[in-house]
Parts: C-alpha cells; structure tokens; sequence
C-alpha cells in the first residue's frame, strides 16, 4: 500500500518537524513494514507552470515539430506586457492551445542531470522545455508531454508542488489480517492514534438525498457471498472529460495508471476509503442486474481480454445476457467503459473475503480490488463511496445521479466479543490497568461495554478480522507497544537432553566430516529419468515413488527413495566447478512410496478423536533416515610424500563402517549385487541378518550415464534400520605380556577374508586379543585362483603369562578351524 | 638403577667406553722396600704428579671431538696412565710418608678426571647441538595426506541453537517432512481458504486427495507434540520445509527452520521475549538486543516479527529481520485439545538459512544449497 505523505497530511494533522524517520517508526510499530520511502528524484532550478498560447507547426522536418509560444509567469522586468513568454520548441502533439504544461526553464536541471538551456534548433530558439513525466522522473509515459488541463492552475507557478516532487510516498507492507490498512482511510487512522493527534475522517460524509425509484434493478441471489450490494446510476458523464492532474498525480504516486475519469474516479475512492468499485458502461448492460453463482459452463471474457471458464464456486455479476462481472475480482469486456460512455452504472459491493480468495487464485487475477476485498472492507462505506465517486464525476465529468442507489443490506448484527479486562496483561505479561484497556479498545473504533472488568466487544465494521478475544488481546497489547513488555526466562521443567536417535545422527554427520567427508544437502527432488541413470530395475522398491502434484520441475517431480542422485548430482558440480578429488555426504529423509492410504482432514474446533488422529497420523509415511557418501578422484592428495591414493570401493565400504562404528553398533560386510553399483564391487552391509545399505564402485556404465569419473564409489544406509547401539562394557585389561603370532593362509579367491577371519577367531578363542589382516598376496608360489592371507595375531591371557605351548595351541586351533571352514593351506 | 643421559641421542657412541678391548701388560713396580727409610719415589714427588695432571689437561683441552677425547684418556685416565702408576708407587713408601703421597696422588687423580669430565661435557654439548642441527627439519612443509571434511553449516547452526534449548530444558522434537495437511494448516488455525494453501504457494503430494502436503513450516511438529503430550511442553523443532519459491539469491524452496513452542500455566510474552533475548545473546554475542514489531500469523495472536541487532555484523551493528514469533492462538490449543483458559503457549520460529547469511556474512543462498565443498569446507567441523 503505498501513500502519500501530502494525502495524509489532508486528513492528519501530522504535527510540524516531523520527520520522515519518525513517521518510518511509527509505521513499523504499528505493524505496517516500511518496504520503501519514494521520493521523486531531484530537479533544480526553474521548473514552472505554463501556459500554451500559440503553436506553430513546423513542416520539411523529418517529423512534425512544433514551435509554442509558452507564457510561464509575470515578467520580471518592466515594460514588456507584464507577461513572461517563451518560444520553445517541442515534438510532442498531445496538447493544445490554452492547455497548462510544465516548464523547464534554462538553467533547469532534470532527473538524470538533464541540464536545459535556450539553445537553436529546428531554426528556432528553443527558451526551454515542455517536460514528459518520464523526463520529470515521476512516471514511464513518453508518448507526448505532461498536460495538466485548462485550468487551475497560473502560469508561473513553482512546478515542483503542483508535481508532487517535494512529496513522500510511504509503500507499506500490510498484512493479511488488516484489510482496513489497504486505504488511506485506514492508515490515517491508526496513524493518528500513533502519534497522538487529531485526523478527519474521509468516509464521514453524508450521502445526498437521492429520491426516486432505483437506478437499476438488482437482485442478490447469494446472501451468504455477498451481504451487501450498493449501485448508482449516473448520466451525463462527458466521455471526453480528462481526470484532473491532482488526481491522475495521487494514482501515479499510489502505482495506479490513469486510464478514464470514471475509472481513475473509482480507483481513487478505493485508495480513499478502501472500497473497492466497479464501474459499468450503463447502455452495455442488458435488463436487471443478478449476483449469482456460476453455473456450469458459463464463461465470461474479463477487461484483460481472456476468456475464462466458470467454476460453480465463482460469483458473478450478471445481467440478461449472462455474467458480466467476476464479482469482486475483474469486470466483464462486455460492459467496459468506453471512449463514448456517457451513462455509468458504479458498484459498490461488500463480499465473502474468503470466496473472492478462491476466485483470484482459482482465474490468477491478484487485482487491487481483490486484494482489499479478500482482506475484508468495511461493509458501512458501500454507499458512502458511491456518493464520493458521484461527487467527483459530477465535478470533472458533469455526470449526475439518476434514481435513488440500489442499496441490498443483507447484513446481521455483528456479535459481541467477551473479554475479561484482564486478559491482555495475562498474556502480554504487563499490568494494564482495564480502564487502559477499554481505552484501547474504542480508540481503534470498538464498542466496549460492561463493568470495567467483563467486556462485551463490539468491533467497529472495518475490522472484520477481530472475532476472538484473542485478537482483541493483540490490539491491546500492540497499541500500547511491544517495547513495554519485559524479558522474563521461563523455568521449564527438567529435560531429557538429546534422544538417542539425535544423538546418533550428529555422532554420524561429526564421523564422516572426520573421515574426510563434506556435508552437502540437497533438494529431495527426483525424476524417473535419474533413476534410469541409476540403472535402478522396474521392480526395485526404490521405483515406487510419491509423486508431487505441482513439482519445480517436470524432470524430478517425485520424493527421493535413495540419497545417490542428489549426492551425484552434487558430485557432477563439484566436479564441473573444478574440483578434482570430491567426497560428499548428506544424510536426511527418504520417502518411500508405496500403498497410502488418504489422510482425513477433521474439523479444528476440538482435538479430533484418536481413531481420526490415529488414520490421520497412519496416512503419512514412514520416512526413513538416511545415510550416504559419494566420492571420486583421490581420497589422499599427491603431495611431496608420493603419490595420491585414488578413492575406491573400500573407501566407500569404510564409510559405512564409520557410520556403524558412530552409531555403536557392528557392522558386516558380504558380497552383494544391486543397482547402481558394480556387481563384482558391491558391498551388502548387514547389522544381524538385516542388509541395512550398500557400499562399493559404482556399475561403469552408470558412470558413463552420469557422465562422471570411472571408478566414482557410493555408499547409502538406512540410519532408522541400525538397531539400538547396547551400553558398551569396559573390557578386562590384562597387564600379562602378550605372545604375537603371524601366520598365513592360502585360500581360494571366491572365500571372503571375512570368513576367514571369523574362524581364525573363532578358533583362537579366548585368549585371541587382537586379530589383524597384514597383508593380501596373490602370485607365485602362491597357486593361480588362490591368495596368501596373512594374519597378525595378539594372545594373551587376562590372569596370567601365556606359556608357549598355550600360544601354540590357540594358534593351532585358529588355522584348524579356518581350514575346516574355508579350506585354507597354512602357508609354511 | 637407571642410566642417566645428558641427552638421549641414541645415534651417539658412548664415548666414555674403552675403544680397545686389547689389555697391555702390566708394567713393572717398584719394590717394597720396607726396611729402608726413607726411600724416594721419583713418580711420586709433587713435581712429577702436577706434571702429569698438566699433560693429562693439555691433551684433554688438546681433543677436538669426542673421538679424540676418547683417544687421549687411556694416556691419561687409563690403567697405564701416570698417576694410576704412581699410585700403585704407593706401596714403596714407608709407612708415615704413604698418608701425604696419597693424598697427592689422590688430588692429581681427582684433578685429572674432573679435567676429562668437563671436557668430555662440553664435547658432549657441542656434538649434541651438531645433531640436533642436523637432523632439522622444515617443520613448515604441509602433511595435508586426508582431504579435511566438514559438515555443512545448516546442520552446525541448527545443533548450536538446538542446544542452547537444550541448555533450557528444552527438548528437540522431530517430524515428517511429508506431512498431513490437516496438521500443517487446519490444526494451525489456516483454514481451507487460505492462500498459503494454494499450488502456487505449498508443494501437494498427488492424488489430489492424499491430504499430504510438504510441510511448509516445522509447525506441524508442535501440533503433533501438543497432541501427543499434555502440558507443561517445551520443545523446539528444527528441520528441512518447504515452499514453492525459484531457488535465487535470498530464495530456495527447500530451507530449514527452528521452530519454538512453550505451553505451561501463566505463560506471557514476557516469557517469549526472555526466551528469545536468550537465544539472540548465545548466537550472535552478550551485547545482541531484539525488537519486536507489530506482525500476523494464523497460529499466533498476538503476533510479532523480531528483528536481532549485534554488534559483530559483518556490515557493521545493525538491525536484521530474523524471524516470527507470538502467543499460540487459543484456537490451535483447541484444536490439539488443550485448555486455553488453563495454559497458554508461546511460539517462534526462525529461518537457518537467513540466519546463517546474516551470522556468517552469506550474500547468495545458492551457495547454502548448490552443495559446492569450497563453501562448506570452509566452515570445517565445527563442534
């Protein structure tokens, strides 16, 4: 809402010295966010008022020129008529002899440092400048020079406050509950209470005594979207009448574009009184007026030009010939003023806010009307706005009334609110004392009655946004200022902490960046396109997607069901910007599809039973957490120490190692085989007998799809999967000497190591402390499909000194039961 | 019994050690000579003794190098050396004359081993420092073998506020992301109507009639825990919402909010503003102040804006719009069947993405969300 400082001040008396920062306070502590103070930008020098007296067309230039003769005030020096006039050469053709421009006189400077001096041109002195409102820096329009009309105004005078240069224009931010605020009306008001002073109501005016029947028969058929229906049939309007400057000057200041006086007079009063009003061309209009609903298939071509098809939900104006009004968001082409219009029917109307919302979103029209109509408008000023629009186009267009208005009130008397006196200090936390309180309450225009301390509220009729007292309870406490309440710490009761599972999800973020892994959320968006990519089969769960209904993008309109393509997708970038050796990790929801069920939506004015909060609660699905990284190039750099180590599979299966170890919980590792992973380079992981993610290389031919590295690795957990991690139990730490054994085994390429390795502890048994893979060797003497697996082993016994042959034993227990088991060859 | 070492090189010989395991011969003694008296001992004699402990000195201060210290003591500390002949003279003394002679000897042995000593010190020394000074090292060279990780400075900043709650007694309450739209409106107090419940504004989940929205706000996770739990509540909710705006400089559809929610007997705003004056203290420093200014949401009436002001803004002290906050409206208590004549509530909430530009000087939210590791990286691990 954007507003001028000089409208104001018509209607506040806005105390002398007050500055523009004080009024920006005061505006933000009422609630109206200051979005930007416009000012015109600055012109110096001789800017005047003119007068055009003669105009001389020009002719064997390369367009039409014209040579004027301009009075621009009384002569300063004696003896040349007493008037002050100027030959100035001008392009434009938009104005007439007798019409009042405005004047740049030498030594003028404009916006942009236009600097303007007699200068010959056309073979002529030009002693100055017509001005564009473009060249005056206050509008867009070029398309001929700024004419202020015939009169009302001298030759000579300052230009600057007939132009509103030395204006400020406030744009407001208003929020959706203070549709009141959406006028000049509103503002001033509250304004006025804010800085303590008197202000003249514009709406207090007292509509003529129209006699006679109606001008227009009107019927609503829907009380209950339209509860008050105001119209006034006007003829005589001079279709040629210009809107005076002032007014055309306040809509340009407000961003409202002149267009007719009838139009320009309806938008005016809007602004004033926050009204709303529609304007019909009355001969356009067929027979009696009805409000209606649509009915199915009705279509209706709005002043924009589109035709538009008709919802039953949409509210229309319509007359014999069918909808000729969107009611409450856009008129109807049909019966648009025109160039010829000279019989006018104005509406004014009060609707459902509610029903006018659905309408601007359902057709996407947010128009200036809709936007106050949606927020509430103050049923009380319909007829007052017919007769201030009536008044302004009698005066500029020489329209006058015929009949009485139309006047449907279908309005019931508005409820009192109740409200203990005491409420507002109880929630604001400050005393007021409940004199204060009633006090508050009638300077925003309430009606309060009661004992002091039991009130029965009336709002006033443009706050249709106050029906609970806890909205009673905000304009208190806002209008006695947020700045008196005090800062006072609540003792809450005493907490848990973190939960377990919270707990978990930060140790696994702190493991991984540890590990040498960068966090890198990304948006949870995917398309079935990237799961293509992914290699992903038709008949993997991770294909049954939930899709979105308005997604940002046709490409990924579904919820993630895995990590890796946003993980990948972050990878290409890293990569594309430039980076070489990349490692990412995100962890976050997944979204599984799958059956669903339809979540109930119950009523609000109670706690819906827990059947209802039970489907309620059933209908959202699970959404699981969890974990991933990607990484390519090298997980250790190239440095003077030798040569870079590339990431690999095991990197990957190491992550999820990291993540199980954060978690507390022991991880196992086997073969497995799943997109979009190298099949001969999978890792399943398993906690128990539950595959809980995968790790390894990435399948070559997804690599090529994504166009990333070869050899790219992958890992994805489901963190909700991982059971509980159990209390740890502080081990028996012996101080006996340790006995170390290495020994090797040969065993054929398909036997895991882990297999290996669970029989040689297995078979150690107890006194096994530490068991340690050194070394992996294929090759001579090795035989071809085997490999020499080569084992540290630590014994040691908690209560004594392990002697020789108890070493040898172990040791020979542990090779016996990897032989029995894996077929292994002790290599001697 | 330990070993003392003056420092412990371990390369170092031991320069004390004999350097030849080869035993000369004995060389011949002088007799007893017990019946005569006296009897002189040419070895002896002082002049001879202060003689020897002269050459032992000079060939001492003579050694360059431990080696060559090593090389000169035997001459002069060994077996052979002049004083231990000498005092093996001893014995060819009368009786009454072997106490003096001893004593020379004695002082002449003393004299000669304290000379070896300081100089095998300072020999020490010198080769100690030569070592030491070789075995330097550029201990400016880079050992940067693992690629540093870091965690993105969502999660860092959401940990940090949600542990000043904690600090609080609150407790962090979680939800779905996909959530029902009954909770994420309806039970706040946005009716059917509202326009925030439009496709241009609120990602839906199809069907049309799933009832399933992404949540826009984390304040669902309030509804579900006053539906859950009875009052006294303490929770706040942080957490990834969304909504439909084009991802640009100070706009992403996917961001993260810290939502707030108190519920007890006699709660004010007064409690609301010493929560959040708190909250502003631990993020942005002693000296950070809040405001309030006049706002509107469904769900909280009164409802207020605040905005933060801290001295250690990047661009200077100022105030910035930091987030939304207000009196839970009785009709959400209602709706998740809590008494609004016995309990009142407070709410607020705050962006972390917002929060995050103004804390850390972050002028271009892609940077927050395109996941390029030289913006993350650059906030390490932070704990």
């Amino acid at each position: 809402m954007k507003v001028p400082i000089s409208w104001l001040s018509e209607h506040v008396d806005i105390p002398a010295g007050t500055t523009v920062e004080e009024l920006d306070e005061a505006f933000v502590r009422l609630g109206f966010e200051v979005e930007e103070v416009l000012r015109a930008p600055v012109t110096t020098g001789p800017l005047v008022v003119g007068r055009v007296l003669e105009i001389e067309e020009l002719t064997g230039f390369k367009k039409p020129i014209r040579y004027c003769q301009v009075e621009v005030g009384e002569e300063a020096s004696p003896g040349a008529g007493g008037r002050d006039v100027r030959g100035i050469v001008c392009g434009a053709r938009n104005f007439a002899v007798g019409d009042l421009v405005v004047v740049a006189l030498p030594g003028a400077v404009l916006p942009g440092g236009f600097a303007i001096a007699a200068r010959s041109t056309y073979d002529h002195v030009s002693d100055g400048m017509i001005c564009s409102v473009r060249e005056l820096g206050i509008g867009e329009d070029h398309a001929g020079i700024l004419v202020l009309g015939q009169d009302g105004f001298t030759p000579g005078t300052p230009a600057a406050g007939v132009l509103g240069l030395d204006d400020v224009v406030f744009d407001l931010e208003v929020t959706p509950d203070r549709g009141y605020a959406m006028s000049l009306r509103g503002i001033a008001r509250d304004l006025a209470g804010a800085l303590g002073v008197d202000w003249r109501d514009p709406a207090a005016l007292t509509p003529p005594a129209w006699s006679g029947e109606p001008g227009w028969a009107v019927e609503v058929a829907d009380p209950a979207r339209c509860d008050r229906f105001s119209m006034l049939a006007m003829e005589g309007l001079d279709p040629a009448a210009p809107s005076p400057w002032e007014l055309r000057r306040r809509l340009a200041q407000c961003g409202i574009r002149s267009i007719s006086l009838a139009v320009d007079v309806t938008n005016i009063v809007m602004l004033e009184l926050g009204q709303p009003m529609h304007a019909f061309d009355r001969d356009t209009v067929t027979g009696p007026i009805t409000v209606r609903l649509a009915a199915t298939g009705e279509r209706l071509t709005t002043l924009d030009g589109v035709d538009r098809a008709l919802t039953s939900d949409d509210l229309l104006i319509a007359d014999e010939s069918g909808p000729i009004g969107l009611a409450g968001v856009m008129g109807g082409a049909s019966t648009e003023i025109g160039a010829n219009t000279t019989a006018v029917l104005l509406e004014a109307a009060h609707w459902e806010p509610a029903g006018i919302g659905r309408g601007v979103r359902r057709h996407k029209l947010p128009s200036e009307a809709a936007k106050r109509f949606e927020r509430g408008t103050d049923p009380d000023v319909t007829v007052v706005a017919l007769a201030r629009a009536a008044a302004l186009l009698a005066e500029h267009g020489g329209a006058h009334v015929v009949g009485a208005p139309v006047d449907l009130d279908a309005r019931r008397p508005r409820p009192a609110i109740a409200l203990d006196a005491g409420r507002p200090g109880r929630i604001a936390g400050v005393a007021y004392p409940p004199s204060q309180v009633v006090e508050v309450l009638q300077a925003i225009g309430a009606t309060v009655e009661g004992d002091g301390q039991q009130l029965q509220v009336t709002p006033p009729s443009w706050r249709g946004d106050l029906t609970d007292p806890a909205d009673l309870v905000e304009e208190v406490v806002r209008y006695l200022g947020f700045d008196e309440i005090p800062s006072v710490l609540p003792t809450a009761p005493p907490g848990r902490g973190l939960t377990e599972r919270q707990r978990r999800r930060r140790s696994i973020g702190r493991a991984l960046a540890d590990a040498g892994y960068v966090e890198a959320p990304s948006y949870p968006f995917v398309g079935e396109a990237q799961l293509d990519a992914l290699g992903v089969p038709a008949d993997d769960a991770r294909r049954q997607l939930i899709t979105l209904r308005n997604p940002l993008s046709e490409e990924a309109p579904a919820m993630r069901t895995t990590l890796l393509p946003g993980l990948l997708g972050t990878l290409a970038r890293n990569l594309a910007r430039g980076q070489r050796d990349v490692a990412v990790f995100e962890h976050g929801a997944v979204f599984p599809g799958g059956p669903s069920t339809q979540a109930p939506v119950p009523g609000v004015d109670r706690r819906p039973d827990d059947d209802v909060l039970a489907a309620l609660l059933g209908a959202v699905p699970e959404q699981p957490w969890h974990v991933g990284v990607v990484l390519a190039g090298n997980v250790e750099p190239r440095g003077w120490w030798g040569p870079g180590r590339p990431g690999s599979w095991a990197d990957a299966v190491q992550a999820a190692r990291a993540v199980a170890a954060a978690a507390g919980v022991e991880l196992t590792v086997r073969a497995g085989e799943l997109a979009p992973w190298h099949p001969g380079r999978c890792a399943e992981l398993l906690v128990g007998d539950r595959v809980v993610g995968h790790a390894g290389e990435l399948h070559p031919r997804v690599c090529a799809a994504l166009d990333l590295p070869a050899r790219t690795c992958a890992m994805e957990l489901d963190v909700d999967a991982l059971p509980a991690a159990p209390v740890a139990v502080g081990p028996h730490v012996s101080t006996f000497p340790p006995v170390l054994v290495d020994l090797a085994l040969v065993v054929a390429d398909a036997v895991p190591a882990a297999d290996v390795e669970a029989a040689l502890r297995e078979g150690a048994g107890e006194l096994l402390e530490v068991l340690r893979l050194f070394d992996v060797y294929t090759g001579a003497p090795v035989p071809a499909g085997s490999r020499s697996l080569a084992y540290a082993l630590t014994l040691r016994a908690p209560d004594r000194t392990l002697t020789g042959e108890e070493a040898n034993a172990a040791r020979d227990a542990a090779i016996a039961v990897a032989v029995e088991r894996t077929g292994a060859v002790l290599r001697g | 019994m330990g070993v003392v070492h003056v420092l412990a090189v371990p390369v170092a010989p031991d320069p004390g050690a004999p350097t030849s395991s080869v035993r000369a011969e004995w060389p011949p003694v002088s007799g007893a000579n017990d019946p005569y008296d006296p009897k002189q001992v040419a070895a002896l004699s002082a002049e001879a003794l202060d003689a020897a402990v002269h050459a032992a000195t000079e060939a001492f201060a003579a050694a360059g190098d431990l080696d060559a210290l090593a090389a000169v003591r035997p001459a002069h500390l060994g077996d052979r050396a002049p004083i231990l002949l000498a005092r093996r003279e001893l014995g060819a003394l009368p009786p009454h004359a072997r106490s003096d002679a001893g004593k020379r000897v004695n002082a002449a042995r003393v004299a000669v081993t304290e000379a070896h000593a300081a100089r095998l010190a300072v020999l020490e020394a010198e080769r100690d420092e030569r070592v030491l000074r070789q075995e330097r090292v550029d201990v400016t060279l880079p050992w940067d073998r693992a690629l540093p990780g870091a965690r993105h400075p969502l999660t860092t900043l959401t940990d940090r506020i949600s542990d000043v709650f904690v600090g609080m007694g609150y407790e962090i309450a979680e939800g779905p992301e996909l959530e029902a739209e009954w909770l994420n409106f309806d039970a706040l107090n946005t009716g059917p109507d509202h326009p925030a419940r439009s496709l241009a504004d609120t990602f839906f989940v199809a069907p049309e009639d799933s009832g399933l929205v992404l949540r826009t706000h984390t304040s669902p996770v309030q509804a579900r825990t006053m539906l859950e739990r009875r009052p006294p509540i303490y929770v706040v909710a942080p957490g990834r919402v969304y909504r439909t705006d084009e991802l640009d400089a100070t706009h992403t559809p996917v961001f993260h909010q810290v939502e707030g929610l108190a519920v007890d007997r006699g709660l004010t705003m007064a409690h609301l503003r010493g929560t959040l004056d708190h909250l502003a203290r631990q993020l942005f420093g002693a000296d950070a102040l809040t405001r309030w200014r006049p706002h509107f949401f469904p769900f909280t009436e009164p409802s207020a804006e605040f905005d933060v002001w801290f001295p250690e803004h990047r661009d200077g002290p100022r105030w910035v719009e930091w987030g939304g906050c207000g009196m839970v409206n009785p009709r959400v208590l209602v709706a998740c069947g809590i008494d609004p004549e016995e309990h009142t509530g407070f709410a607020f909430g705050m962006g972390i993405e917002r929060a995050l530009q103004f804390r850390s000087g972050v002028g271009d939210m892609r940077d927050i969300v395109e996941g390029d590791v030289r913006f993350t990286s650059a906030f390490g691990v932070e704990q």
